[in-house]
């Protein structure tokens, strides 16, 4: 069987995504975008194309911004595939996915990653009970489903994220109980040596200091340098305790919505092994890349959150920048063109990414929500504490793969997803080792589950049977 | 009566579809995903940790975190959030471990 | 510069189980182990303690395995009551299943061969589809027969590899992590082992670092002729209990979990795992249980296994060297037990070993070529 090859594979629909596979089609190369959900936009326009009126009301301008972008893909000839979900991608590019049940396995010339960001994990006592999210699924549950709290919700943790949610939970008229603020008021005097860098990006100031006027102008509970955060509750969470600036607080919640800022989702990159370095600033493995986005391995790229977070519009850039370059490895362009093309963007991407710094350091979690004390578990799949982490460090572990043979932890469903950056931070305070030094888990496929009967079926993707009128959404 | 749900929807009148979960007829709003569509019912935990029985329900909402898993139409450990609900569909908590249910024997 | 009177090179499960046979005799040790990216075949394997089929064609190596899960039910009360750790050793009997006349019949001439090696010695029983149906509930059409010995068994070999750790520093072995050796130095009181800036001494030096062996023997004048063998299992979603034997390819774990294996494959130093591999042990495993097809593989990994020239274990008392050891094996699991108690005292010279002259390095000379023995 002959192997099914096409020039460009990016794996992920969101702005990055999308924006290079734009880019990389116009410039003449036969581009396959799979993505795992049902229709494109990736987390931050989620749903955007099917949203109604009162939902773009509420999610707001940013969010509407995405409708151009995700109709140019459906306009394209990009061939774009909903509902694929990749378990594997090895070194010479070869993508294995899961569409309808049925494998499929495809190589490209060039892959680009742009697998976008997730939540930080937030390991508070009780963070496991039944109705406690993160505020990313609230905004999931608003886009896809125009789904919003019943009763009063609590917001904790910290990040502009935090307060656009608030702020969109108030245009649909939710009652916000508390906005349990992990962050201190006066943290932007701390971090004045960023502000100028950070002025170039004004726009983006402006929009966080408008968040939190518009909360303050409702009323908002806002509790500031809240810590010692618990949540308590028989099955289901019932009360979250906290101090801020000297009192002790309680509050009722059935509902509690958690965020201490997003992550770049490196499953994909991790398991290449692929050169990932620690990032202090944004407190996670970042993958090593060029100014093009190639990483350490060639013809791999990543682009957008999934690298290191710099927003949607960021997210953009880079995406059309890792097209550029890959056109031209791909001979559609030459390097004087490239150059040419790529000017203005890297102009773009330098104001884009301004206030990012600031951002970072002005919602650095606080490393109790980081690194737990002994009783709170830390990974969810196989109920692992923080502190029996900590006692196989005193067993002799050096890092997460011994921890992981010890305690199972990592070996779960989710692979490590919800537990890595806690994990990795753990054994770091314990041996008192940067985390640089302890690295990460090492992720193998499956990165999504198959079943058996599927793996042991897998075929070559028959790029013919894709055409422009299989795009159809409505 | 006020239902404890911790989600409703936020248009008036949204379609709905039928489902059960654990054999009690739900009525959901249409076009979600399930476990959202779960989320719009007052319905505890969605299932039970196969290490300790710890009770578990939707967390993250993008397919990341896995603790969304319940059995849909007799299929185990399907994650509620990736999947569209559906008129007709039988859910069920997963408790624990699946079942491998060889050779249709009631007791072992 | 830290003293001891035995330093292991190696924290795995052959190092471990051998360090703690040491300490048992009242020895100092010291085990010297690398870092968290290490190969470790220690974490990479299916946990089998099998004798079934094992030293065809070589009796001591069959004599040493049968010793070894006959001295396990003693090993894992120690290590319990050392650590309060429970093993899960389970040892009801395991399953050969064939997939093929041709493989039963390999599997048949090998155990007739074996039984007769034994006088008669040597339980074990061949089924048919329909014995093994009442056996093994949910077998499929594609398995076309089966050997079964009770001497077979498995256990949690991650919680083996945690309990030799707790029970080595209960009994006060120190454990060194993170350290890379490398220099040997041969005195007159015993020997001085370089890592980057430490430095051990000890009067006895166990080499049981597995492929890393070959580095370290050279380092003493030795040729350790090991080299790394490709295994990958998969791994799936926790099952209710289904399977209560282990069989060679299909293994029910104590979490639930069904380790599906293997493959042997030469690709040098590379733990990472293949689709083409992935595929045949996934279509093994539902010929073997047709119910897996619907369950999720949520895990695969591949490990390297630790094979010498012709696949038997090495047991050296180096000549040139006396006072150091070489010790590989690709079964560390099942040998553990005797790694800790047959082994260790012969180490710690306070016993005899005549059994493991035929695992000397002496053997090897003249040959180059590697072939797995199973």
């Amino acid at each position: 069987m002959s192997e099914a090859l096409v020039d460009l594979i990016v794996i992920g629909a969101g702005p990055a995504g999308i924006s290079a596979a734009l880019e990389a089609s116009a410039r003449g190369l036969a581009v396959v975008l799979l993505d795992e959900q049902a229709s494109p936009g990736g987390q931050i326009y989620r749903n955007v194309a099917q949203s109604d009126a009162r939902s773009r009301e509420v999610l707001g301008a940013d969010y509407v911004a995405g409708l151009e972008l995700v109709e140019a893909l459906l306009a394209s000839d990009v061939r774009y595939q909903p509902n694929a979900a990749v378990w594997q991608v090895t070194e010479e590019r070869r993508v294995h996915f899961l569409q309808d049940g049925n494998a499929h396995v495809l190589r490209g010339r060039q892959l680009l990653i742009a697998t976008g960001a997730m939540e930080r994990p937030m390991p508070i006592p009780g963070w496991t009970l039944p109705g406690v999210m993160t505020a990313g699924a609230g905004q999931i549950l608003l886009k896809n489903a125009a789904m919003v709290p019943q009763g009063p919700v609590v917001l904790a943790g910290c990040g502009p994220l935090l307060y656009l949610l608030a702020v969109q939970y108030l245009r649909a008229g939710i009652r916000i109980e508390a906005l349990v603020d992990t962050s201190g008021r006066h943290e932007a005097f701390r971090h004045l040596g960023r502000l100028r860098e950070a002025l170039a990006g004004w726009r983006d100031l402006l929009k966080g200091l408008s968040l939190l006027a518009t909360l303050k102008r409702a009323g908002v509970k806002h509790y500031y340098a809240a810590e010692n955060l618990r949540i308590e509750g028989g099955r289901r969470a019932e009360t979250l305790y906290f101090d801020s600036q000297g009192q002790s607080h309680k509050v009722w919640a059935s509902l509690i919505l958690l965020h201490q800022g997003v992550v770049p989702n490196t499953q994909v990159t991790q398991s290449l092994r692929v050169r990932h370095d620690w990032n202090d600033p944004q407190l996670c493995w970042v993958a090593y890349r060029d100014s093009w986005g190639e990483t350490s391995l060639a013809g791999i790229f990543v682009a957008g959150d999934g690298g290191a977070i710099g927003g949607a519009n960021v997210a953009r850039t880079q995406g059309r920048l890792a097209a550029l370059r890959i056109a031209q490895q791909l001979q559609k362009i030459d390097e004087i063109q490239l150059h040419k093309l790529a000017l203005p963007w890297r102009r773009l991407l330098h104001q884009q990414g301004a206030a990012r710094p600031l951002i970072d350091a002005l919602y650095r979690p606080q490393k109790r929500n980081r690194i737990p004390d002994d009783e709170t578990i830390v990974c969810r799949c196989e109920e692992v504490s923080a502190g029996a982490i900590r006692s196989y460090v005193d067993l002799g572990c050096q890092g997460p793969n011994q921890t992981k043979a010890f305690g199972r932890c990592g070996m779960g469903p989710c692979q490590g997803r919800q537990c890595g950056l806690s994990v990795t931070e753990i054994i770091a305070q314990q041996r008192q080792v940067p985390q640089a030094s302890v690295g990460y888990y090492r992720i193998r496929p499956p990165l999504k589950p198959i079943t058996l009967a599927q793996l042991a079926s897998e075929r070559e993707f028959d790029l013919s049977v894709i055409s422009t009128l299989e795009r159809s959404l409505t | 009566m006020p239902t404890d749900a911790l989600f409703r929807s936020l248009q008036l009148a949204p379609n709905h579809v039928r489902i059960t979960f654990d054999g009690m007829p739900l009525s959901v709003p249409a076009g979600v995903s399930l476990a959202a569509a779960l989320l719009a019912h007052d319905v505890g935990h969605t299932r039970e940790s196969p290490v300790n029985g710890r009770p578990g329900a939707p967390y993250c909402m993008m397919g990341v975190c896995f603790e969304c898993l319940v059995e849909v139409d007799g299929q185990a450990n399907a994650q509620a959030c990736l999947i569209q609900v559906e008129d007709g569909m039988s859910v069920r908590r997963q408790r624990g471990a699946r079942d491998l249910l060889i050779g249709g024997a009631d007791d072992e | 510069m830290h003293k001891a009177d035995v330093v292991v090179v190696g924290g795995g499960l052959v190092g471990m189980s051998i360090a703690y046979g040491l300490a048992l005799l009242g020895r100092q040790v010291t085990v010297l182990d690398e870092g968290d990216d290490a190969f470790r075949a220690a974490r990479g394997n299916f946990g089998l303690l099998w004798v079934q089929g094992k030293g065809y064609k070589n009796s001591p190596y069959a004599s040493w395995t049968r010793q070894s899960v006959a001295l396990w039910p003693e090993f894992n009360a120690l290590l319990q009551s050392d650590t309060g750790i429970d093993l899960h050793l389970r040892q009801p009997g395991g399953f050969q299943l064939c997939m093929s006349e041709q493989e039963l019949a390999e599997e048949t001439r090998r155990l007739v061969w074996l039984q007769e090696a034994f006088d008669g010695d040597y339980p074990y029983e061949l089924l048919d589809p329909a014995q093994l149906k009442s056996r093994i509930p949910g077998i499929g059409p594609g398995v076309v027969g089966a050997c079964y010995t009770p001497m077979d068994g498995h256990v949690n070999p991650l919680k083996l590899l945690r309990a030799l750790y707790a029970a080595c520093t209960l009994r006060g072995v120190a454990i060194v992590n993170g350290v890379t050796v490398d220099g040997i130095d041969q005195h007159a009181s015993g020997f001085g082992i370089r890592a980057a800036a430490d430095r051990f001494e000890a009067e006895h030096l166990v080499l049981a670092a597995g492929l890393g062996n070959r580095p370290l023997g050279a380092m003493l004048g030795m040729d350790v002729p090991v080299r790394p063998n490709r295994g990958q299992i998969l791994v799936t979603e926790r099952l209710q209990p289904f399977l209560h034997y282990p069989t060679t390819y299909v293994r029910q774990t104590d979490e639930g979990t069904v380790q599906l294996g293997d493959s042997l494959e030469s690709v040098g130093f590379d733990d990472r795992t293949s689709s083409e591999a992935m595929s045949e042990i996934a279509a093994r495993a539902v010929q073997c249980f047709p119910q897996l097809g619907q369950v999720r593989m949520v895990r695969a990994w591949g490990a390297l296994r630790v094979l010498s020239a012709d696949g038997y274990p090495i047991y050296e008392a180096a000549h040139d060297s006396p006072g150091a050891f070489v010790v590989t094996c690709h079964s560390g699991v099942t040998l553990a037990a005797a790694h800790a108690l047959r082994l260790a005292p012969w180490i710690a010279g306070e016993a005899d070993a005549p059994g493991l002259r035929a695992f000397n390095l002496a053997r090897f000379k003249g040959q180059s070529e590697v072939r797995y023995a199973h």
